[in-house]
């Protein structure tokens, strides 16, 4: 590549031109910027300005380019130069949007502008434009593990969008539970009776795809590689085994059901009267073809009575059982009820819940019920006993507010729930599932962070619940179907139809080297220079998405494809060894450095903001947009991810002269909102061991504070800056003001 | 604008000399002026209301108010049925869907009818005179005739239930019906929008049989006019009107309150505010007088000549 | 008086669906009562709700559990003020108020309703007013509201509301001359006989003994 030139551009439109004195921007840019080629512009993203970057960039041999105008996520299209270092100041929505157009606030709003072109001009000397990775991916096929509704569906639906599919089923038969089913819970119109599973049509569609290769009676023996480059070697029951080279993999390994004998107490074991929702179904399979009425295990009697328990060891607050709710029973209980009463309304079906959830149009469903005399009865079951040929049900009327009993229970059908078939628990792999039993790895990645997908409560596989379903922690894996959360039928077609495309364009991004969700199309990647490199593992451990093995010598080992480009790696390395072309610790540290700190008697504190790129920073931008004024000491810069902001940059922050640090990041917890998962959170755990620091620079600990702020926070974000803007006044200008 | 004609069904307490004849009175007196022509259904009978359920059963009452609308296709056919009384509108109403969405139904009443000579064919309309009021003859309608507007009079809009729910005016909300208020709003009096008690339930025909009930809830609906500062409540209901004015003195005497609201009908305030007599408006029959509205019906208006060639409105009709 | 005729009460099962199917069959919307899904919005909106035992919530429930006698002897349909509330408000658009009536009927047509309950005796007696001439008599009405209880009550009652019966004569609003000729319709005989025959293709429908 030629040599860099820099080039920048200050826009006077939008109101700009009126608000800060351009002359001036466009002065620094030279001088302090030291920036060649300096223009200003009236209307800088009109078809002339643009066309007059573009002629600089052909005839004057542009390189990188700063733009001082609008947001860098506004006009991103007209301000798009291919091959060419870009770096914006956000003069519009971060600056005259955000201060009153007063005589008095002038000259803050224009020290204001005046910082974001220093920091832009910055920026761009420390980028570079990103080359992609070089490891591009060779596969676009993908790999659905578990023969289910699930498993079926996402590959009937990559075939659908032309991708090949590698299925893989541990049964001997496809199917999975759907084609242990008599008949399933409607999903069109009228929703008023049971209907067909319709999983011999989804069986046939994959047997009969030339497209789709099927393993069944086969596991994954081990699954190396990355997205692009996954290698599956397939252990079939007869010992052969082979190896399959794919793009992307759905996990759609699906639940078990919550082993009813852990409930003695409602019958389970007392009597083969007694079942779960699963025995029933058995049942009907072997009567309901033939024209005959289901009849009792137990001696083959008739049915005349029907007790459904629903929440049987579900929704549990005593800690013995599952404690959340599964889901689709209430509709099962429902579709069971009916098989008995579509057969003959003389049988009495009384279906006993706490509360009835019938998600999707299963309101339909449960009116349909009701028309058809299914008894729904509010109450919770003490006890189920079983005597000769029948069962006494006892239970707590909550409507009555009695004890009651039901009498002469034919049958008596638990419904126990969903538990997932999500392999081993990586952070604890001898722990047992809720059944009990210790799982065997369903994936047996070779990865250094464990071999299945991380989990995250009640033993389901992360996926990002709020924003991004499917998305697991494991890039180029997408889960589908119960095994991420529990679901039913309906449920799981839609999931496994996300999933798989999701899968696809993983499988699409890795051939082209660039990230996947949620920096699609990015062609950064993390580089390394292991000569600095300590061996401190904090990468390999704390990366989200288990992307960095390590060598024999525990040297990182980074897998491009593997990457979202969070830059939680980089925040973490503590010998800032770690950097992407057009991010670094660099970039944005000398950002930090080019912002003018006015001395202590001054009475203009510099606030360093933090913001993240995702939720944050649009808040901020879109406080602008309403015009939601803000304090003018604030300069904010836009990250990645709080997880890639490395403690370096506040240390240096806090030395040249900064009052205070403030820290945008995304909600973390169980129910994160974090893009990356885990940045926010690590971010948040590396800043509490900080206090310890600023103690030994003899700074007050409210120097540093991490928020959590949803892209919604608009009208809040203002207040939490003047908030933090009036402890600053408090405690007082920074005392290491003039030592940088 | 051509005479508009609707078959009467008053209903037995708005009879002369029944406890809402002055609803009846100035009922006429509004419809003189607004030119509209009110024909009783020739010998109409009672609806049984909501209250004679357990003597009646089901067909029965469909069948008497069957007979209201067999009588009025034969006598005054094309004619909608057009209640005042709350009780009368809803139970015609509910026997009206009835017929009409069942033919076992209409062949059961006609079989019924039968003996007493009639037959019903389903082409009744039935409608409450409130919507007469708001869907035929408009909120400008109402207004144009007005010669005294109702300045400084603060009234509270009690709904009630039964012109209220189950079907109530169309495009009103069961919660916070709006009609009234824009009603009084017309006439140039001052609605007491945030009234609370408007559809509260004054206890209907329990106020008989569960006084003491019953009275609790028309001390509510009394009180909270009194709390938004309501010179008088006015209402579309006979059975409201009537519990919530001549209870007033029992709940005094049971509880030392001191409660002396007046309660009217809406026909009462158009009636005055058209420049009616106190006895034309049906002032008269009230036992918690409504003073405010008496001052403005004696008052003497100067006569517009714009104005001279209005009909005159009085008690003759 | 009907007859329980084919239903067998004697096997009532708990939460099973005799009771239910016999409600259906006679009672008045009682269809309608296997579609409440016991939000309790009814229980809500009763302007008498503290003074019943029952809310129709729990009468739905109770009929449901089969308890027969608990629901038929209830006092609490009769606490029904026909505000209608409940219906508007129901999510499952069930006529609360028609099968509170419905049931009272049926509760009054087996002798099962509570005999004092001042509401059963109102209802009847402004049922007998009403189509005894086809229009209501209010004054015969009012008195025989008063001398339910006989005589002495009667006289107690009227003195204590006496101020309420002067003020509606001197309002025109009640009519002394109604005792002896009241307000009536000219073809009573022609209603009585449709009534007759109501009742009588009522009792065929739902399966009551002939009235």
């Amino acid at each position: 590549m030629a040599d860099p030139k820099y080039a920048a551009y200050v826009c006077k439109g939008c109101g700009i031109g009126e608000r800060i004195d351009a002359d001036q921007s466009a002065k620094i840019a030279e001088k302090e910027g030291k920036i060649a080629l300096v223009r200003q512009h009236e209307f800088l993203c009109n078809a002339e300005g643009v066309a007059l970057i573009r002629s600089d960039i052909e005839k004057e041999g542009v390189t990188h380019v700063a733009i001082a105008a609008c947001s860098r996520r506004a006009k991103t299209e007209a301000f798009e130069f291919p091959g060419v270092a870009l770096a914006r100041a956000n003069l519009r929505e971060g600056v005259i949007w955000v201060r009153p157009d007063t005589a008095e606030a002038r000259e803050t709003t224009q020290e204001m502008a005046d910082d974001y072109v220093r920091m832009a001009c910055a920026e761009l000397k420390k980028m570079k434009v990103p080359a992609g990775n070089p490891e591009t991916g060779r596969s676009k096929r993908i790999l659905v593990v578990g023969g289910g509704v699930s498993g079926l569906t996402a590959a009937v639906e990559a075939r659908n969008t032309g991708y090949e599919v590698v299925l893989v089923e541990k049964q001997a038969q496809l199917g999975g539970w759907a084609a242990k089913l008599w008949k399933r819970i409607p999903e069109r119109e009228p929703h008023a009776a049971p209907v067909d599973t319709g999983v011999q049509a989804l069986i046939d569609a994959v047997t009969q795809d030339a497209g789709i290769r099927v393993y069944t009676n086969a596991t994954l023996a081990q699954t190396s590689g990355a997205p692009g480059r996954f290698k599956a070697s397939i252990a079939v029951e007869s010992g052969s085994t082979a190896t399959e080279e794919v793009g992307a993999i759905v996990q759609a390994t699906g639940f078990s059901l919550y082993d009813m004998n852990r409930l003695p107490e409602l019958g389970a074991g007392k009597s083969p009267n007694v079942m779960d929702q699963a025995g029933l179904e058995s049942l009907a399979r072997k009567a309901a073809p033939k024209g005959l009425p289901i009849r009792r295990p137990s001696d083959g009697g008739e049915v005349k009575r029907v007790v459904f328990v629903q929440c049987a060891g579900q929704r549990d607050d005593t800690g013995k059982h599952l404690p959340y709710c599964s889901g689709y029973c209430c509709n099962t209980s429902i579709k069971q009820a009916m098989y008995f009463k579509d057969a003959n309304p003389a049988v009495d079906t009384v279906v006993i819940y706490t509360d009835l959830r019938v998600p999707g149009n299963g309101e339909d469903f449960y009116r349909s019920a009701q028309k058809k005399g299914v008894t729904f009865t509010k109450g919770s079951v003490t006890g189920v006993e079983a005597s000769g040929d029948t069962c006494r049900v006892s239970f707590r009327d909550l409507i009555l507010d009695e004890d009651a009993s039901i009498e002469a229970a034919d049958l008596v059908v638990l419904a126990t729930g969903q538990v997932a078939n999500a392999g081993v628990d990586i952070d604890n792999p001898q722990a047992t599932d809720a059944n009990g039993t210790k799982p065997i790895s369903i994936l047996n990645l070779d990865y250094r962070q464990g071999k299945d997908l991380p989990k995250l409560s009640h033993g389901f596989a992360d996926s990002h619940f709020i924003c991004f379903p499917y998305e697991t922690r494991r890039t180029g894996i997408y889960a589908a179907g119960p095994v991420r959360r529990p679901m039913d039928i309906a449920q799981a077609k839609e999931d496994a139809t996300g999933a798989v495309l999701k899968a696809i364009q993983a499988a699409e991004n890795a051939e082209l080297g660039r990230a996947a969700h949620p920096r699609s199309g990015d062609l950064s990647f993390p580089i390394v220079q292991l000569e600095g490199c300590t061996q401190c593992k904090r990468c390999t451990v704390e990366c989200p998405f288990g992307a960095i093995d390590e060598d024999e010598k525990t040297y990182p080992v980074f897998n491009e494809s593997r990457c979202r480009r969070c830059g939680t790696c980089m925040g973490a390395c503590p010998v800032r060894v770690i950097s992407f072309e057009n991010y670094s610790v660099d970039s944005v540290g000398a950002q930090i450095k080019a912002v003018d700190i006015p001395d202590e008697f001054s009475e203009k504190p510099r606030i360093l903001v933090l913001a993240c790129e995702n939720d944050a920073y649009p808040a901020l931008d879109m406080a602008g947009m309403q015009r939601n004024h803000y304090s003018a000491f604030v300069r904010v810069i836009p990250v990645r991810c709080l997880g890639s902001v490395n403690t370096s940059w506040i240390i240096d922050a806090l030395n040249g002269g900064y009052d205070g640090v403030m820290m945008m990041g995304c909600k973390h917890g169980d129910d994160y909102q974090c893009h990356f998962v885990k940045g926010s959170e690590l971010a948040n755990s590396r800043m509490s061991k900080i206090s310890e620091t600023l103690k030994t620079m003899a700074l007050e600990t409210e120097r540093v504070a991490t928020y959590e702020v949803a892209i919604t926070d608009i009208k809040r974000l203002p207040v939490l800056i003047g908030d933090y803007a009036k402890v600053i006044e408090k405690i007082g200008l920074s005392p290491m003001k003039g030592f940088a | 604008m051509a005479k508009k004609e609707y078959a009467f069904y008053p209903g037995c307490s708005s009879q002369l000399r029944g406890s809402a004849s002055n609803y009846l009175t100035s009922v006429n007196t509004m419809c003189e002026t607004l030119d509209v022509k009110m024909t009783p259904i020739p010998d109409w009978n009672c609806c049984g209301a909501s209250i004679s359920y357990a003597g009646a059963g089901e067909l029965s009452r469909h069948v008497m108010n069957a007979r209201n609308f067999a009588l009025s296709e034969t006598h005054l056919p094309g004619q909608d049925v057009v209640a005042t009384c709350a009780a009368c509108w809803l139970g015609a109403k509910e026997t009206k869907q009835k017929l009409d969405a069942s033919s076992q139904l209409m062949a059961e009443t006609n079989e019924a009818l039968k003996e007493a000579g009639l037959q019903y064919q389903g082409r009744t309309e039935v409608r409450h005179m409130v919507e007469v009021l708001i869907e035929d003859i408009g909120y400008e309608g109402m207004a144009q005739p007005v010669v005294k507007p109702l300045e400084g009079v603060k009234i509270a809009g009690y709904v009630g239930c039964q012109t209220n729910r189950p079907f109530g005016i169309a495009g009103e909300s069961f919660e916070n019906p709006l009609y009234l208020d824009k009603l009084v709003e017309t006439l140039g009096a001052e609605p007491l929008t945030k009234y609370e008690q408007k559809v509260t339930c004054c206890g209907g025909a329990l106020a008989f049989s569960e006084p003491e009930k019953s009275q609790k809830q028309i001390k509510d609906i009394v009180e909270s006019a009194y709390d938004h500062g309501a010179d008088v409540i006015v209402t579309p209901c006979p059975l409201c009107q009537a519990n919530v004015e001549i209870y007033q003195s029992e709940i005094n005497r049971r509880h030392g309150t001191k409660l002396d609201m007046p309660v009217v009908y809406y026909s009462q305030l158009m009636a005055v505010a058209y420049g009616a007599t106190p006895k034309a408006a049906g002032l008269d029959g009230h036992i918690i007088k409504p003073k405010k509205l008496q001052e403005i019906a004696v008052k003497v208006v100067p006569v517009d000549l714009d104005q001279r060639t209005r009909r005159p409105r009085g008690e003759n009709h | 008086m009907g007859a329980p005729g084919e239903f067998n009460l004697a096997a009532l099962a708990r939460y099973g669906n005799d009771f239910l199917a016999e409600v259906e069959e006679r009672v008045e919307e009682g269809e309608w009562v296997k579609m409440c899904m016991q939000c309790g919005v009814c229980a809500g909106s009763c302007p008498f709700g503290p003074d019943w035992e029952h809310s129709p919530q729990k009468i739905f429930m109770m009929i449901r559990a089969g308890k027969r006698d608990e629901v038929l002897a209830s006092d609490s349909m009769w606490m029904c003020t026909s505000c209608y509330n409940c219906v508007v408000r129901c999510p499952r658009k069930l006529p609360i108020t028609q099968i509170m009536h419905g049931l009272a009927a049926y509760a009054h047509r087996l002798g099962l309703a509570p005999k004092m309950q001042p509401t059963r005796r109102w209802s009847l007696l402004f049922w007998d007013n009403c189509t005894k001439t086809g229009r209501v008599n209010e004054l015969k009405l009012t008195l025989g509201l008063y001398f339910m209880d006989g005589i002495v009550a009667g006289f107690k009652q009227a003195w204590t509301l006496r101020n309420i019966g002067l003020g509606m004569l001197l309002a025109k609003r009640l009519n002394p001359f109604e005792l002896i000729r009241g307000h009536e319709c000219k073809d009573k005989a022609g209603i009585h006989r449709m009534l007759k025959k109501a009742a009588e293709i009522e009792a065929r429908k739902r399966g009551f003994a002939k009235p």
